[in-house]
C-alpha cells in the first residue's frame, strides 16, 4: 500500500494484531471452549455470529455519526469514513444473515422465519444495500454524497429497533446469552471468556478493514485531484 | 459431533467472504497506486 509515516505505522501494527486476534479466536472457539449441553457443537457459531452482529451495529453507527459530521462540516474525511464503514458493515451484516440461518436450521428446524429480530436485521441490510447502490450510481459528486448521508442517518434508526425487538414483539430469537444453571447459554466461564475475546478480535478486524477501505478511498480522491490538476494545466 | 457440517458451513462462509473482501481491497489499492504513478509521470513529462 502507498502509505507514509504514521499511516504506515498504523497498518504495520493493526494488520498483524488483527491476524493474531483472529487466529487466537479460532483456537478458543474450536479447542478451548466446551460445547453447549443443549445445542451441542453448533452453538459455537454464536462466538462469531454475535460479535459480527455487534460490529454491524457499530459500523452503521459510525456511518450515521460520520454522515452527520459530513452534512455539518462538508469535509471529504467524514464522507470517506461513512462510505468505508458502510461497506464493512454491509459485509458483516451479510455474514450475520448467513451464519444465523445456518445455526437456526438444526436448532429451530428452519433456515428462516419472519421473526421480529430476523426481519428488522434484513431491513437493516436492505437500507445499507440501498446506501451503497446510491453511492455507486451517484458517482463522486457532492450531491450524491449528501443524499447518501441522509439515508445513512435514517437507516441507523433500525439499530435500536433490532436491539429491542426481542422484548417488544413475541420472538423465538434468543434474548439473553446466559440462562439458569444447567440450561442452554454461556454458563461456563470459558464460554464467556471466548465470547469476550471474539468481541475484541472482531473489533480489531472491523477497525483494520475500515482503515484499509478508508485508505482506498483516500487514494481514489488523490487520483481524482491529480486528474483535475492535469486537465487544468 | 452432530451438526458438524453446519458448524463447518458457517465458519467457511465467514472466512471465504472475509478473504474475498480483503483480496478485493488489495487489488483496488494496487490499481489506484498504479494509476497515481502513471499520473505522476504524466505530470512530470508536461
Amino acid at each position: 500500500m502507498m502509505l507514509s509515516g504514521n499511516r504506515r505505522r498504523v497498518d504495520v501494527v493493526l494488520a498483524p494484531l488483527t491476524g493474531l486476534g483472529m487466529l487466537a479466536a479460532i483456537y478458543m472457539v474450536f479447542i478451548y471452549v466446551p460445547s453447549d449441553k443443549v445445542q451441542g457443537i453448533v452453538q459455537r457459531i454464536f462466538y462469531f455470529h454475535v460479535p459480527l452482529a455487534i460490529m454491524t451495529f457499530l459500523a452503521f453507527g459510525v456511518v450515521a455519526v460520520a454522515s452527520v459530521m459530513f452534512l455539518w462540516r462538508g469535509t471529504r474525511f467524514w464522507d470517506r469514513l461513512a462510505h468505508s464503514a458502510a461497506e464493512v458493515g454491509m459485509l458483516f451484516c451479510t455474514l450475520v444473515l448467513i451464519t444465523g440461518p445456518i445455526w437456526a436450521r438444526p436448532v429451530w428446524g428452519t433456515w428462516w422465519t419472519w421473526d421480529a429480530r430476523l426481519t428488522t436485521t434484513l431491513i437493516l441490510w436492505l437500507i445499507y444495500a440501498a446506501y451503497l447502490m446510491m453511492r455507486t450510481v451517484s458517482g463522486p459528486g457532492e450531491q450524491g454524497a449528501r443524499y447518501a448521508a441522509i439515508l445513512g442517518i435514517v437507516g441507523a434508526v433500525d439499530i435500536p429497533i433490532i436491539n429491542r425487538s426481542v422484548y417488544w414483539w413475541r420472538t423465538i430469537h434468543p434474548a439473553v446469552l446466559v440462562t439458569r444453571e444447567g440450561g442452554s447459554g454461556l454458563n461456563d466461564p470459558r464460554m464467556q471468556a471466548t465470547l469476550g475475546f471474539c468481541f475484541v478480535a472482531f473489533f480489531l478486524l472491523f477497525a483494520w478493514l475500515v482503515w484499509v477501505r478508508n485508505e482506498n478511498a483516500r487514494l481514489r480522491d488523490a487520483v481524482e485531484d491529480m486528474r483535475q490538476h492535469i486537465l487544468q494545466r | 459431533m452432530e451438526n458438524l457440517s453446519f458448524l463447518f458451513a458457517a465458519y467457511a462462509a465467514v472466512w471465504v467472504l472475509l478473504f474475498v473482501y480483503v483480496v478485493v481491497l488489495a487489488r483496488r489499492n494496487r490499481a489506484l497506486e498504479r494509476e497515481i504513478e502513471e499520473l505522476r509521470q504524466l505530470l512530470q513529462r508536461r
